[in-house]
């Protein structure tokens, strides 16, 4: 196991620049998701840290040696592609005893290496079968599996649970995790979904347009997105986004509503801004302010509505029951001390 | 949805029993089905059965052009087996087979490995790689014929105002050189077929294999090995036995560059089987000749079905 360091990593296809220069530490045994919308350059990031792709500029660390120059084999690093890259024409046993046939292992090694990762991921009864007679979920784990037995240094992830429907991805996820946790190896998990991320993820880098927004905890993304284009990726349904103004201990959305602050930042009066509010903070409150209701959508467990605002488009997560009609009004309030304000140009945090 | 199936299924046998024979017949599935496939096999019997049959029988007649032969057993056969000529000629459809096919081989695969990466003009060069494909076999023959010709070829040329050699090569005119000079230009001619086939099935495998084998620790030529060459045989399967057919079958080459000289040194059975049988006007015998092809294409079609059956890990899973 080993750490993996990104120094101002850059990577460019002739005149064209995707990633412009990204930083991010990666401790032993952390498991670290990027996340980002499709063409962040996530991507390619780990598939240069797998030695796929060249680096630019930069610099990229596994353990205390910089890889930028060494070939993707010896790097010590495995990984998990989303279509799995299984070798058609090997049985499960073959395809992960793959990598220590061609470094020439002792048979007895490779045997006693997939007995055990079989052994982990419930493969026992499928190691004489070929890839084409086994389910998505199934090669997803022979997939893990020949990662596993190289026991390598650093696993990578591209996108793996995205061929898989969805009941069964959410299951992988949990095995995924409890995967990293029962072998603690330093794992770089690439996604685009930000559920993903947060149900997995020690450390989340949320990337976009080929920069690092943020880099957190999962809670502390959620808690305290540090720009807007955070604020709306992380969580489902997104945040709503107000723009209005600051008018002495409040906020006047353009509409004319005035929405509570718990404390409005200094020298700040009058000034344009942007409401960040999550749909699951908004509560009915006879007191709060008027919405008209336009789309009612009931899950069960909760019911979520899409309102308009005076003139903007409020989405609201609540745990009861709504009985209102669409074209009725509403009262709604937030609580002050979960809401998000933002620069209107520039998206950054303007509450501490 | 029970109840609606099984009372369907009450009716049917009711009302089928009383329609006429006619009526039967004509919703038969099997019968349409039959109606379709009359003119396939109809053109199928009257141009390929018919003259295979017509063909073999004639090799147990003694039929010459202008009169109707008798039948005369396996005299034909006989007359071969002490032919020295036939047996040349069984010998060089061998030799001419062996080296051209696994010729071609090699370079349709060096060439389509080549093609399938990132190359400068890369769809210039695959339109190139097709023109010996696209040109007419006589007309690409005429060219050789000339190339190789005793006293105007460009090679003897070249080689003469290099001062490598001081008189004309006389490629078609010595046993071997026209031999090697046939093979040659076979191989000019099939290469594209088959480079362009193995392009084909190269584009098929998914790259992301090759990143998971490069991240195992392939070197290139294991990933040529191991990858590659495996997930190829299907397709090299087919098509090695499309070029074995092909070549051992050749005629137009041969006959427009040496017409099977010298001293029937290039005499290729399909070659020999047209001397004898039109311009010598023994059909009978030709037709012997022809039909002692059979077996031996017979065989390379045994060996390439039983190599093409699909491979265990072709076979598509139930669960998928």
């Amino acid at each position: 196991m080993a750490s993996v360091e990104i120094r101002d990593v850059r990577k460019a296809y002739g005149s064209t620049r995707v990633i412009h220069g990204v930083d991010v530490d990666i401790a032993d045994g952390e498991f670290v998701i990027l996340v980002g919308p499709s063409g962040c350059g996530k991507s390619t990031l780990l598939r240069m840290i797998a030695g796929l792709e060249n680096i630019s500029g930069g610099e990229i660390r596994i353990g205390d040696r910089v890889v930028n120059d060494v070939p993707p084999k010896e790097r010590d690093i495995a990984m998990v592609f989303q279509n799995y890259a299984l070798y058609p024409h090997m049985t499960v046993a073959d395809n992960m005893a793959f990598s220590m046939k061609l470094r020439k292992a002792d048979k007895a090694e490779i045997e006693s290496r997939i007995d055990r990762a079989a052994g982990i991921l419930g493969l026992k009864p499928l190691l004489d079968r070929f890839p084409r007679q086994l389910s998505g979920g199934q090669r997803q784990r022979v997939a893990m599996g020949r990662a596993i037995v190289r026991d390598p240094q650093v696993f990578l992830f591209d996108e793996p649970l995205s061929n898989l429907d969805a009941k069964l991805r959410v299951q992988m996820r949990t095995e995924i995790k409890e995967l990293h946790q029962r072998l603690k190896t330093t794992t770089v998990y690439v996604t685009h979904d930000q559920i993903e991320a947060m149900t997995m993820a020690d450390k989340i880098v949320v990337m976009h347009d080929g920069i690092v927004e943020q880099i957190g905890s999962p809670l502390e993304l959620y808690d305290r997105p540090g720009n807007r284009f955070v604020a709306g990726f992380i969580g489902s349904p997104s945040m709503n986004f107000l723009d209005g103004r600051i008018s002495g201990d409040g906020f006047e959305t353009d509409g004319g509503l005035r929405l509570p602050l718990a404390t409005a930042p200094a020298g700040s009066e009058g000034k344009p801004a942007v409401y960040g509010l999550r749909p699951e903070h908004i509560a009915l409150d006879p007191a709060g302010i008027p919405v008209t209701v336009k789309v009612i959508e009931p899950t069960g467990s909760e019911t979520q509505v899409f309102a308009d605002a005076a003139g903007q488009q409020v989405v609201c997560v609540f745990r009861e029951r709504i009985t209102a009609k669409p074209g009725e009004t509403i009262h709604i309030s937030a609580n002050p001390r979960l809401i998000h304000l933002f620069d209107p140009q520039e998206g950054s945090r303007l509450t501490h | 949805m029970v109840d609606v199936a099984s009372t369907g299924m009450n009716h049917r046998p009711a009302t089928g029993s009383q329609r006429s024979a006619w009526a039967k017949l004509s919703t038969s599935s099997g019968w349409l089905g039959f109606w379709y496939m009359v003119p396939a096999a109809g053109i199928l019997i009257l141009f390929l059965a018919y003259p295979l049959f017509l063909g073999v029988w004639m090799s147990f007649t003694d039929t010459r052009i202008g009169r109707p032969g008798e039948f005369v057993g396996l005299e034909n056969y006989e007359w071969l087996q002490d032919d020295t000529v036939f047996w040349l000629s069984v010998f060089n459809t061998l030799l001419y087979t062996v080296v051209a096919s696994g010729a071609k081989f090699v370079i349709g695969l060096y060439l389509a490995l080549l093609m399938n990466h990132h190359l400068p003009f890369r769809s210039l060069i695959r339109a190139l790689v097709l023109i010996p494909f696209i040109v007419p076999t006589v007309l690409s023959a005429i060219a050789f014929w000339w190339i190789f010709d005793s006293q105007y070829s460009i090679i003897s040329w070249s080689l003469m105002k290099m001062g490598l050699i001081t008189e004309n090569i006389n490629f078609l005119g010595d046993p071997n050189l026209a031999r090697a000079c046939v093979i040659f230009a076979n191989i000019w001619r099939g290469v594209p077929f088959i480079a362009i086939t193995l392009l084909a099935g190269l584009q098929t495998v998914s790259p992301s294999l090759y990143e998971a084998a490069t991240l195992d620790g392939a070197t290139r030529w294991q990933l040529f090995r191991y990858v590659t060459y495996p997930l190829l045989t299907p397709i090299i399967a087919i098509v090695m036995t499309f070029s074995v057919l092909f070549t051992f079958t050749d005629f137009q080459l041969i006959w427009a560059m040496t017409r099977g000289g010298p001293v029937n040194s290039t005499h290729l059975m399909a070659t020999l089987s047209y001397q004898r049988a039109i311009l010598s006007g023994h059909l009978g015998e030709g037709a012997a000749i022809a039909t002692a092809m059979i077996p031996f294409l017979l065989a390379a079609i045994m060996f390439s079905w039983f190599g093409l059956q699909q491979r265990k890990w072709q076979h598509g899973g139930s669960n998928d």
